[in-house]
């Protein structure tokens, strides 16, 4: 089977890695992706299409294209990086359009797989200890990026019960950790010393970077439906995961939120955080195990492989290679015909 | 990269390349796990316990000279719900029975408790490290049926602690049966188990409802300990003797894993229950001679 697939997200961390890896596969025809910026890492042979963040053209990209399979990666899941206004298009008007484009009459859209996140289930001390797909959250949606996820979600459902023929899949992924991927957490656990709530220890779950990439072309390729959890087995606490990172933890007060807004900036600590270092989160990731899935890491192995590369960055001073994007010469290595080869170098 | 991994395209580009490795069930190779510390799922910590037994152990054999009956009728594996009275300002029976049944048994318990105390600094950490789970249905299920625990609940909640010592040994309702539901769902039995001395050893002499509701805690107590031993008396105990006996588990004969179950069964099991514990208590308490020395 062939497909023809479009990314959204192209410009962002993850757009640009998911093009990269599915450029590899061979049995994908046709590689769209879709951004409001310029890509930031170099693709082969995706051709890239600038748009604005809530995708008015897409309509006619998906009729012009006749995509069969729409990778939706561009969900806002760290509040520190868009304002809020920007989250709420992005992911929830985003995703509206997106769907509309998707099920317009006579679409020829087969399959959407969504990137979603575990901060649907949100953080609070009446949680259960293990969340299930089907597990409703306890607590109410407290802060714009849990609240912009859900909603989305809630369109995606609407979307999956009004269009039965086109298959869905949301993947809800757990905090992610890497060697190229910067989050809040990241940032906190590379520097000598990192906040936690003083009498709190929360057990958290992790993802390694790459397996976030193999689950969305492992279900994008497999035209796998469905919602999943996707976490790394094992949960550890938060002062496991510093003393794995070899930073330290410093205490900050836990009775008022007033005074560790002030410390969030210093600590690089947003909103959706706050709960999380008080209550942790645990997922159940069977569902999602029992589609063949392997991962690469556990959570503490990602954690490790997360602070190696953080090391060897420090000692080394080496900064991946930046790229480019130049418009015009993307152009000429793909539609030109004085091009021969592959233009690699 | 590791080498004798299939990599999908391998080309030298400005950014890695994630290793698309094709896997299959049958070569899942155990992947490194460099874990730290022994805190599993439900935050409990083995090396916690073990501690937490230690500094408990002088005061469960010397001050309150805990004492069982029936204990072989606790299954030394395969999940199992146990229930008792629950009672004093600040419950000694929970310590009692977890400290008892790990040390007698040698097999971990997790006692389930209101996840008001996940709230709380401190105390939320140390009572997860040592055993403590919130009780939701969710997590019970999880224990009992999946990993064949043990899980201690007190039925009562927090109606007994805080009922005051003229009501002692009157056990309180039993909350709307969910224990019971709980049990049939995960297929295995409930044990009772009637506990004496936990009354006595912190008796509870008026409660501080106004207090309570402005702090956000379900009750404010007032003790004879306070008043006995002024700020001590927060935390410590009378050495009134523990006595514990394990009633005959009672199964239920239904099929595991429905929907619902018979609203009327599931109070009239309860209740059940609950006759049985205050029968056993009450048969205890006549045998007893003196709350002191048993």
């Amino acid at each position: 089977m062939s497909y023809r697939v479009l990314v959204t997200g192209a410009d962002t961390f993850w757009g640009g890695r998911m093009i990269q890896a599915l450029e590899n596969d061979p049995s994908i025809d046709v590689i769209l992706g879709i951004g409001t910026h310029a890509p930031s890492v170099p693709f082969e042979r995706a051709e890239f299409v600038r748009s604005d963040q809530n995708y008015s053209i897409l309509n006619r990209i998906v009729k012009a294209t006749q995509v069969d399979t729409i990778l939706h990666t561009f969900m806002i899941t760290n509040s520190a990086t868009v304002p809020r206004r920007a989250m709420h298009e992005i992911n929830v008007i985003g995703t509206m359009n997106l769907l509309a484009a998707a099920g317009a009459a006579g679409s020829s859209v087969r399959h959407i797989v969504v990137k979603s996140s575990t901060l649907v289930y949100g953080s609070a001390a009446s949680d259960p200890n293990t969340f299930q797909e089907d597990t409703v959250r306890t607590s109410p949606v407290r802060n714009s990026v849990e609240r912009a996820l859900v909603e989305a979600e809630g369109l995606v459902r609407d979307f999956s019960e009004d269009n039965p023929a086109t298959k869905v899949t949301v993947l809800r992924f757990a905090n992610v950790l890497g060697t190229h991927l910067t989050t809040p957490i990241s940032r906190n656990l590379a520097r000598p010393v990192c906040p936690a709530i003083f009498g709190f220890d929360p057990l958290l779950q992790f993802l390694e970077e790459d397996d976030v990439v193999r689950a969305l072309v492992h279900v994008t390729r497999g035209g796998i439906p469905g919602l999943y959890n996707v976490a790394g087995d094992g949960r550890l606490p938060w002062s496991e995961v510093a003393s794995i990172c070899g930073t330290r933890l410093i205490p900050v007060s836990p009775f008022s939120p007033l005074k560790i807004r002030p410390l969030g900036r210093v600590f690089d600590l947003p909103a959706e955080l706050e709960d999380l270092l008080r209550y942790g989160r645990g997922v159940d990731t069977r569902r999602f195990a029992s589609t063949g899935f392997t991962y690469t890491s556990t959570s503490a192995g990602a954690v490790r492989k997360f602070i190696r590369s953080v090391r060897l960055r420090r000692q080394s001073g080496r900064t991946p290679a930046s790229y480019t994007y130049e418009h015009d010469v993307e152009q000429f290595f793909r539609h030109s015909p004085s091009i021969v080869g592959t233009g690699d170098v | 990269m590791a080498s004798g991994r299939q990599v999908v395209g391998e080309k030298n580009r400005t950014t890695a390349i994630v290793p698309l490795r094709v896997t299959s069930a049958d070569d899942a190779e155990e992947i490194d796990d460099p874990r730290l510390s022994d805190v599993d799922e439900w935050g409990r910590s083995e090396r916690t316990r073990a501690l937490a037994r230690a500094i408990y152990d002088p005061l469960y054999t010397k001050w309150f000279r805990a004492e069982w009956e029936g204990l072989e009728k606790i299954p030394a594996a395969g999940g199992a719900l146990l229930v008792a009275n629950h009672a004093g300002a600040i419950p000694s029976d929970a310590p009692v029975i977890m400290h008892g049944i790990e040390k007698e048994l040698g097999r971990p318990i997790y006692g389930l408790a209101d996840y008001f105390f996940r709230s709380v600094p401190v105390v939320g950490t140390l009572w997860a490290r040592s055993g403590g789970v919130s009780a939701r249905p969710a997590n019970a299920y999880r224990l009992l049926k999946e990993q064949n625990q043990l899980a201690l609940v007190f039925p009562e909640g927090t109606k007994g602690p805080s009922k005051s010592y003229t009501d002692r040994y009157q056990l309180r309702r039993f909350g709307r049966g969910g224990f019971v539901e709980i049990a049939m769902r995960a297929g295995v039995p409930v044990i009772p188990i009637a506990v004496v001395g936990s009354e006595e050893a912190m008796p509870v002499l008026f409660r501080l409802p106004t207090l309570a509701k402005a702090l956000g805690v379900p009750y404010v107590p007032v003790t004879a300990n306070l008043l006995a031993m002024g700020p001590l008396g927060v935390i410590l105990p009378f050495p009134a003797k523990f006595k514990l006996r394990v009633l005959d588990p009672v199964r239920f004969d239904v099929p595991p894993d429905q929907d619902r179950y018979s609203k009327s069964r599931i109070m009239e099991e309860s209740e059940g229950i609950r006759t049985q514990l205050q029968e056993a208590v009450y048969d205890m308490l006549r045998d007893r001679r003196s709350v002191w020395f048993g």
